[in-house]
């Protein structure tokens, strides 16, 4: 499969130099390191399909300052120690003005050192603090994080009057990093975590956790942290005990796969997600509604998938390096990262995006929306 | 008492599971010693499999057997692709072959099936059946009932129909089994689409209960194994003791000691039981030639 990507690519970047021969200028080189295979792949191909559709459309309209896009997309299987091997490659042989992606924590957290050693802009596509904690001069990244999921959930707990949480988290890196998180910001938002249990990302039935936390008195509502499968399945066992806690889940499920796994047991969940779920459903006066339905059209229609947030982050990263680009009138790394750092009020499929030397992020809580599910379909709270 | 009921019946569910999945590594390791670690992937198989088809609107019923039946053909297809050719070679050699075998079927499946989660919809409706303030789904009864029915059917298939115990001398000894006019090329080839078709009828099971993906046959296919290793592997009392203590203990530990020891606790125990008896729990006795 490497190998294929290989050759695909640089058969690919055969064609491209081929097809524009007369050309004068250099192409840009955009370089990435996705999880295109592998369990992280439902992250890293909407990830990979994103910056493909994206860069062959600023291609079409002229490419950047004049110069075509040319763009090293390598799949590191989700595996975080290859993901390293092929950011040395991207630096020493491609020679690339730019990395984006790291689809995972893992697999970001393994190329900092090198990107860092070799003054290379780079945007990460994955969630964790930590990648932007304390800030790293070289190092950007697109998505919410997992604390800022959390206090969404604290903030809307607060508002119907909840005070105390059930945590039930997955034993995945997401989950546990998730968990992390929910417990330290607990205390700040004055929430009291009143059970704290996991559950394995193949697990087949999680009752047995969900009947404690039935049996602790004085929860209130209860908070998932997981990703893919498992939420379906703990939500198909809370509606088979019948737990009548007010359910929360976490940003990892905001995708349509999520619903259809659980069916009606989804009823009533709430989760934080990201203005692109609800593109149709934002007031037309939302600014990222034009950046929302856009993506999200352009999405649906090259690939005939539904939208999701992951694939929303790489076209964020994208669009941030360009306008970077733009601004820095060239490739220039020193200035193009400087660029980056001044992005401010870009409005991304993330939340609007305001950069400063102290915040290599930029989105603030509000750029989570609190979605509920109704009749099957995700509805915005307020 | 409510709590302890409601554990007992999660316990039983996730047991039937387990349950199910060591039934098949038992059956092959009758067959042939060998240890088919594509086992979990035949489970895999027959829920996506069924899930597509039902998906693309062929009726429940029928998406269930076509795909036990598609889920048969591709275990005689591995046997003749895969082990047949290497039936000179030692026994760690075709195990190390079914673990290339499960990732060349994984493969497959994410590339053909994509890499989507999928789920059928419940047999007998997802109605809970309560019972002294605990829940049961119907889906599970189907997962227990039939779990027994299997295990009633292989005894009788081995202890009583010549094809049966035909499998069994073979796994015991080839050579001997050969000259007494058993075809042990059938044999293995019978015992793979067996397998396969059990690992498929499984899959099917347990898909509404617990969804599946081109990856959910690692985890069933390795519960499975210890569990089959824990009652003894070759019984079918074995899997299905070893399936369903497996599947109590689990849950037991997440719901009075703490779901971060779930997974810890019963292979501790497991490893335990091997070390006072090597052979599982209801594991036939040694088998060397007289």
């Amino acid at each position: 499969m490497q190998k294929f990507v290989k050759t695909a690519v640089a058969a690919l970047s055969l064609a491209a130099v081929a097809a524009v021969p007369a050309l004068a200028a250099d192409p840009i080189k955009i370089g990435s390191v996705l999880s295109v295979t592998g369990p992280a792949a439902f992250l890293g191909d909407p990830e990979a399909k994103t910056l493909q559709l994206y860069v062959e459309k600023l291609n079409a309209a002229g490419g950047l300052l004049g110069r075509k896009i040319e763009l090293v997309t390598y799949d590191d299987g989700s595996d975080a120690a290859k993901a390293n091997g092929f950011t040395k490659r991207l630096i020493e042989d491609d020679k690339v003005d730019v990395i984006l992606g790291g689809t995972t924590t893992g697999a970001t957290m393994g190329m900092v050192p090198l990107v860092e050693r070799a003054e290379m802009p780079f945007i990460s596509l994955a969630g964790a603090v930590v990648i932007v904690e304390p800030v790293k001069k070289w190092v950007f990244k697109t998505p919410h994080t997992d604390r800022m999921a959390a206090e969404r959930v604290f903030a809307d707990m607060k508002k119907r009057g909840f005070s105390k949480l059930a945590l039930l988290s997955e034993t995945s890196g997401f989950g546990q990093s998730g968990r992390k998180e929910t417990i330290a910001a607990a205390a700040k938002a004055g929430i009291e975590i009143v059970a704290d249990e996991t559950y394995g990302p193949k697990d087949t039935d999680v009752t047995a956790q969900l009947t404690k936390i039935k049996g602790i008195a004085g929860a209130q509502a209860l908070l998932v942290f997981g990703l893919g499968q498992g939420p379906a399945i703990v939500t198909k066992n809370i509606a088979q005990l019948g737990l009548k806690l007010p359910h929360y889940e976490s940003h990892g499920v905001a995708s349509a796969q999520y619903i259809q796994l659980s069916g009606d047991a989804s009823e009533g969940v709430r989760l934080p997600a990201a203005a692109l779920i609800v593109a149709d459903d934002l007031p037309a006066a939302d600014p990222q509604k034009p950046v929302v339905t856009g993506y999200a059209k352009a999405y649906s229609e090259a690939f005939k998938a539904e939208v999701s947030t992951f694939g929303g982050h790489a076209y964020d990263a994208l669009m941030i390096y360009a306008d970077a680009v733009k601004r820095a009138g060239g490739t220039d790394k020193a200035k193009v990262r400087d660029a980056i750092e001044a992005t401010k009020g870009f409005i991304g499929t993330g939340g609007v995006v305001n950069m400063s030397a102290t915040d290599h992020m930029g989105l603030d809580v509000t750029a989570f929306k609190m979605l509920e599910i109704k009749g099957g379909k995700w509805t915005l709270v307020d | 008492m409510s709590q302890f009921l409601q554990l007992l019946f999660s316990g039983l569910t996730v047991g039937a599971t387990y349950a199910l999945s060591a039934l098949g590594f038992s059956m092959i390791y009758n067959a042939s010693g060998v240890i088919n670690f594509a086992q979990g992937e035949f489970i895999m198989l027959g829920g996506m499999v069924a899930a597509v088809l039902t998906a693309s609107g062929l009726p429940l019923p029928f998406a269930v057997v076509a795909a036990i039946l598609v889920v048969a053909f591709v275990g005689l297809l591995v046997e003749k692709l895969a082990i047949e050719p290497a039936r000179d070679a030692d026994i760690t050699s075709i195990i190390i072959i079914t673990i290339g075998v499960s990732m060349i079927l994984r493969g497959v499946v994410e590339v053909t099936l994509g890499k989507g989660n999928l789920t059928l919809p419940h047999f007998s409706g997802d109605t809970p059946i309560a019972i002294g303030g605990a829940t049961l789904l119907p889906q599970s009864l189907w997962v227990m009932v039939v779990t027994a029915v299997v295990v009633v059917a292989l005894a009788a298939f081995f202890g009583r129909t010549r094809v049966g115990k035909g499998i069994l001398a073979t796994a015991h000894n080839r050579l001997a089994a050969q000259l007494v006019g058993v075809d042990v090329k059938k044999v293995l080839l019978a015992s793979f689409g067996l397998a396969a078709a059990l690992g498929a009828v499984g899959g099917v099971l347990i898909t509404p209960i617990a969804t599946t993906s081109y990856d959910a046959g690692l985890m069933l296919g390795l519960k499975g194994f210890v569990a089959a290793t824990f009652g003894g592997l070759g019984s079918g009392v074995g899997a299905i003791a070893g399936g369903v203590l497996l599947g109590l203990i689990e849950t037991m530990t997440a719901g009075y000691v703490s779901s971060s020891y779930k997974d810890a606790v019963p292979f501790v125990l497991v490893l335990v039981v091997l070390v006072v008896r090597p052979r599982g729990l209801f594991g036939l006795g040694s088998s060397d030639r007289v």
